[in-house]
């Protein structure tokens, strides 16, 4: 359960920049591959922004599916995996979508 | 509530556990507080915690929902949500650089031979090259103790619920740890195969550990812990005659995952492929 850790650290980064004012929605983007469960996220949300100026806020997450690259023949396919084989063979793959972790932006009145 | 700082539990992510002087440090979450005294092993967390949380699950969210809000503004932040993890990383990294020590975060399952890897590592060369250790367990200071007995410097952090080590908590660690100039500071992570992947400590690089008692899928089963380490040491190979642990397809689906991957085959007990990486040790200070 890291996530919950990771969503007290984005709730203390949001309170910082929000200065004092209240946020209403707060957007983050977590890509299929990052190791982090949104269901997670959406499930710690709502105890870690308890008495925090993001209490009540509508979280919002976007979701990337995972996309890779072929090495050797610079095919893309699509990535359920941090790892695949490519259709010309080569298990050489790098991951170029999949991976974000960003807090993208907030709604405060 | 602790009774010594008067913070919250919930405050106090990680303690530290400096095993030469028995001092404690609490890492707390959301400020910088921490505290030095001596540790008296009776350290209980008494707290009454009475807060009031009625919360209902079952809130219905049925608001319609506009992108603007009467009177709101949006504010594009475009943070990574690990920013701060790495921020400090790099903060240790640059320490180590420094003194030119040799930082490697081991990496694994529970009980895939970590600790005992360490004692052998270290009794083994000590003449040589200087060590000292950071020991992550979610609690007791049972593998401190054990690497104690090499005599070398060790602190011990325990995590508490946290399943594994952060930039923020190593920082603290290794303050305690006070490791000295060309030496190798082993750092052995919470026995978990998945969070410590993604929290950069400041470490050269990781090194998984695998024991061949563990099946020869686990780095498909746990892409990510084996895309991010330098090397992969397959422990226990010892005890190979008496398992069904096909190796050849355990280093292809480990090289599936990392093609970069170095592997060494090992067996801590018996010392087995112990010289490769002696030598890899050597070769990296």
């Amino acid at each position: 359960m890291h996530e919950l850790g990771i969503t007290q650290d984005i709730v203390a980064f949001v309170t910082e920049k929000a200065g004092g004012q209240k946020v209403i929605r707060l957007k983050l983007q977590i890509g299929a591959l990052s190791a982090i469960v949104p269901d997670a996220i959406r499930f710690c949300f709502d105890v870690c922004a308890d008495g925090t100026p993001l209490m009540g806020a509508t979280l919002e997450i976007e979701e990337v599916a995972g996309r890779g690259k072929c090495n050797i023949c610079a095919a893309e396919m699509p990535l359920s995996l941090l790892a695949g084989i490519c259709e010309c063979g080569s298990g050489d793959i790098k991951c170029v979508a999949g991976q974000e972790l960003l807090i993208r932006e907030m709604e405060v009145v | 509530m602790c009774a010594t700082c008067g913070c919250g539990e919930e405050g106090a992510k990680a303690t530290v556990i400096n095993m030469q002087t028995g001092k404690h440090v609490h890492v707390h979450v959301q400020h910088d507080h921490t505290h030095d005294h001596e540790h008296s092993h009776e350290h209980t967390h008494d707290h009454e915690h009475s807060h009031e949380h009625t919360h209902d699950p079952s809130h219905d969210h049925t608001h319609d929902h506009e992108h603007a809000h009467q009177g709101s503004r949006t504010i594009t932040l475009e943070e990574k949500i690990l920013a701060k993890n790495d921020r400090l990383a790099e903060r240790n990294r640059g320490y180590f650089e420094a003194l030119n020590v040799l930082a490697l975060n081991l990496v694994s399952a529970p009980g895939s031979g970590k600790t005992t890897l360490l004692e052998r590592t270290i009794n083994d060369l000590k003449s040589q090259m200087q060590f000292s250790v950071i020991e992550g367990d979610q609690a007791t200071v049972n593998d401190a103790e054990r690497i104690k007995t090499t005599g070398v410097k060790v602190v011990q952090i325990n995590t508490g619920a946290g399943c594994h080590l952060d930039a923020e908590m190593l920082a603290r660690g290794v303050k305690q740890l006070d490791p000295q100039e060309n030496s190798v500071v082993m750092i052995e992570n919470v026995g978990n195969l998945v969070c410590p992947a993604l929290f950069d400590l400041g470490e050269k690089c990781k090194i998984a550990v695998l024991s061949v008692t563990e099946g020869e899928d686990k780095p498909i089963k746990y892409p990510h812990m084996f895309r991010a380490a330098e090397v992969l040491l397959l422990n226990k190979v010892d005890l190979l005659p008496y398992l069904e642990f096909d190796m050849e397809a355990c280093k292809k689906y480990a090289l599936s995952v990392n093609p970069g991957l170095k592997i060494i085959e090992i067996s801590a007990t018996k010392g087995d492929g112990l010289s490769v990486w002696y030598q890899w040790l050597k070769d990296n200070l």
